[in-house]
């Protein structure tokens, strides 16, 4: 089987006025068809730019990122990215319009189909009733909910989501997480899931990327596809938990002794 | 235990679970606001309110100043914008008057929008629309009159031409700091739907940064409105059919101070209407409705 995305050497930096800033040192992963693939690591190791790499907002000083055998160069609709924050809604279109948004500013549908395609990942979603809402009258997971429905809406080869959930309430954020495995159980796509909570990481990931603290680099891989809400508090689930926890807190001994 | 200066702790109470009442009648039932309730909540018609007011007040200083070649009452104004209207053609050289301003205003809203969205999307761009701003925004527009009537001599297009500068600065400057100020994860969702070019500007900026651009169309056309009127005054004669600078000039030579004064109400009408009806609902249909404004 061939990866559908292929992370090779991927090393990224910024150039801000006075320092070089390197996010992450070559970084080597890949992920295949269906996959919930996880980055994991402390804040500000690098998840964030990875993300944005893959998704084509930021050039590689080295190494290389292909999707399907492209290399990638620019952001693109079969990349859609879900953000952490929740203005990430065009405030000025309804949540139908949001959704259709992407179909039709990429040419990928027009009037009706487009629109029809947007009521059916709403309805997937559990928003019918505020189709023809404007998102500043949506709670947050709402907002993310409209963001989850617009980015499947598109079926992109790959979903990259960061964080999505972080902002929102740990009640929220667990349903959400339980509808996106639903989600996922319908439609089975690819996703790029980033996340700062190991729990979370083992709930949504099928595989784990740990990465070290700054610059991130690639500290193990680890599968994950057996645990669901259903196995948190397992002993099974507890051992990994602990085995990443133990990973990310050794670096920091490392780092400060 | 027994001491009086300790704090006292939380009593104890007992715990309880209900089963929740039926929603019923809480949730959605509105009750429907009395005349006067959404009589007072219109702003509208506090504001009315508030210049009939100040119209009594003006009335009861022109009769005590008893002057009518300094200060005439309200009710002569209101006759002589009655009778301008009917026999002075009033209507008419307001109309010219907004048809010159319109002109300006369209050409120097496009040219504005132009240029900033070209200042986006380049550094040379940016640092161009930064320093002309920074020139022409504190120049009073009028000022370019003169060389207007040189270069394009009396008529309208010189009018234009300085209405042109008095939009486009004010605009350009506003629109700008409004595309600046879109948030990166709004860019970042634009370009990640494969927008580029024009067509990120058209749908992505432009109404992301819109309550800055409505702003600066409100400003603009306060700027415009005031030019115009000025240069009427100024130099009215340039354009033959007169609009409503002339008008005032005009009556002000026949010592008509009333017609002066109707001039002016129908210059500041105009002024309300703009910002009351015109900008007003385009508010309601856009910033207010994204709830991107309150
Ligand atoms: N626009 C930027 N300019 C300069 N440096 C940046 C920029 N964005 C991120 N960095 C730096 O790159 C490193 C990685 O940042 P990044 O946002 O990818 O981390 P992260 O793993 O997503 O962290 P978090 O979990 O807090 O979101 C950090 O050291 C950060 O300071
Ligand atoms: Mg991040």
């Amino acid at each position: 089987m061939t990866p559908l995305l292929d992370v090779a050497g991927v090393t990224l930096q910024y150039k801000t006025p006075e320092h070089l800033v390197t996010a992450t040192y070559r970084v080597d992963f890949q992920v295949f068809p269906s996959e919930r693939f996880v980055l994991l690591g402390p804040s500000g190791c690098g998840k964030s730019s990875l993300l944005k790499a893959v998704g084509g907002f930021l050039t590689p000083v080295e190494g290389e990122i292909r999707l399907s055998g492209q290399g990638v160069e620019r952001p693109g609709p079969d990349r859609m990215m879900v953000f952490q924050e929740f203005d990430q809604l065009p405030p000025w279109k309804t949540v139908k319009e949001n959704v259709m948004f992407p179909l039709t500013a990429s040419g990928k549908m027009r009037g009706r189909e487009a629109e029809e395609r947007a009521r059916a990942y709403i309805a997937k979603v559990g928003l019918e009733r505020f189709a023809d809402v404007h998102p500043h009258m949506l709670s947050g997971g709402m907002k993310q909910r409209v963001a989850i429905a617009r980015a499947l809406a598109m079926e992109p080869a790959i979903l990259l989501m960061d964080e999505p959930f972080a902002a929102l309430d740990a009640l929220t954020r667990r349903k959400m997480q339980e509808e996106l495995l639903l989600l996922w159980e319908e439609a089975r796509f690819t996703v790029l899931f980033v996340t700062h909570s190991i729990e979370e990481a083992i709930i949504v990931g099928s595989r784990i990327l740990v990465l070290s603290p700054h610059p991130g680099r690639v500290k193990a891989e680890l599968d994950a596809d057996k645990f669901d809400h259903r196995a948190v508090g397992g002993e099974d689930f507890q051992r990994l938990q602990s085995r990443i926890h133990d990973m990310l807190f050794a670096d920091r001994v490392e780092s400060h002794g | 235990m027994a001491e009086g200066t300790a704090k006292p702790l939380p009593p104890k109470r007992s715990e309880f679970e209900r089963a929740l009442p039926p929603l019923g009648a809480v949730g959605d039932v509105a009750r429907p606001l009395s005349a006067f309730e959404r009589l007072t909540s219109l702003a509208s018609a506090r504001r009315i309110f508030l210049l009939l007011l100040l119209a009594a007040a003006w009335q009861a200083y022109g009769a005590w100043l008893a002057n009518p070649l300094v200060f005439p009452p309200f009710s002569a104004v209101l006759d002589a914008l009655w009778d301008s209207i009917l026999n002075r053609n009033l209507l008419w050289r307001a109309w010219t008057s907004i048809v010159v301003l319109a002109k300006g205003y369209v050409i120097g809203v496009v040219l504005a929008l132009v240029i900033t969205a070209l200042a986006v999307s380049t550094r040379v761009g940016s640092d161009l629309l930064s320093t002309l701003t920074a020139m022409f925004n504190p120049l009073p527009a009028i000022a370019l009159l003169p060389i207007a009537l040189l270069w394009f001599g009396l008529g309208e297009t010189s009018l234009v031409f300085v209405l042109v500068h008095s939009v486009l600065w004010p605009l350009a400057l506003n629109t700008h700091a409004g595309f600046t100020a879109v948030s990166e994860t709004l860019r970042m969702a634009g370009r990640n739907y494969g927008l580029s070019g024009v067509r990120y500007v058209v749908l992505i900026l432009i109404p992301a940064a819109f309550p800055s651009i409505l702003a600066g169309l409100k400003i603009a056309w306060a700027f415009a409105w005031r030019t115009l009127i000025a240069a009427e005054l100024v130099f009215g004669v340039s354009s033959r059919s007169g609009g409503l600078g002339w008008f005032i000039f005009e009556n002000r030579n026949e010592l008509n101070i009333p017609e002066v004064f109707a001039g002016l109400v129908m210059v500041i009408l105009i002024g309300l209407a703009m910002e009351g009806v015109v900008f007003r609902a385009i508010e309601a249909r856009t910033v207010r409705l994204w709830g991107m404004q309150r």
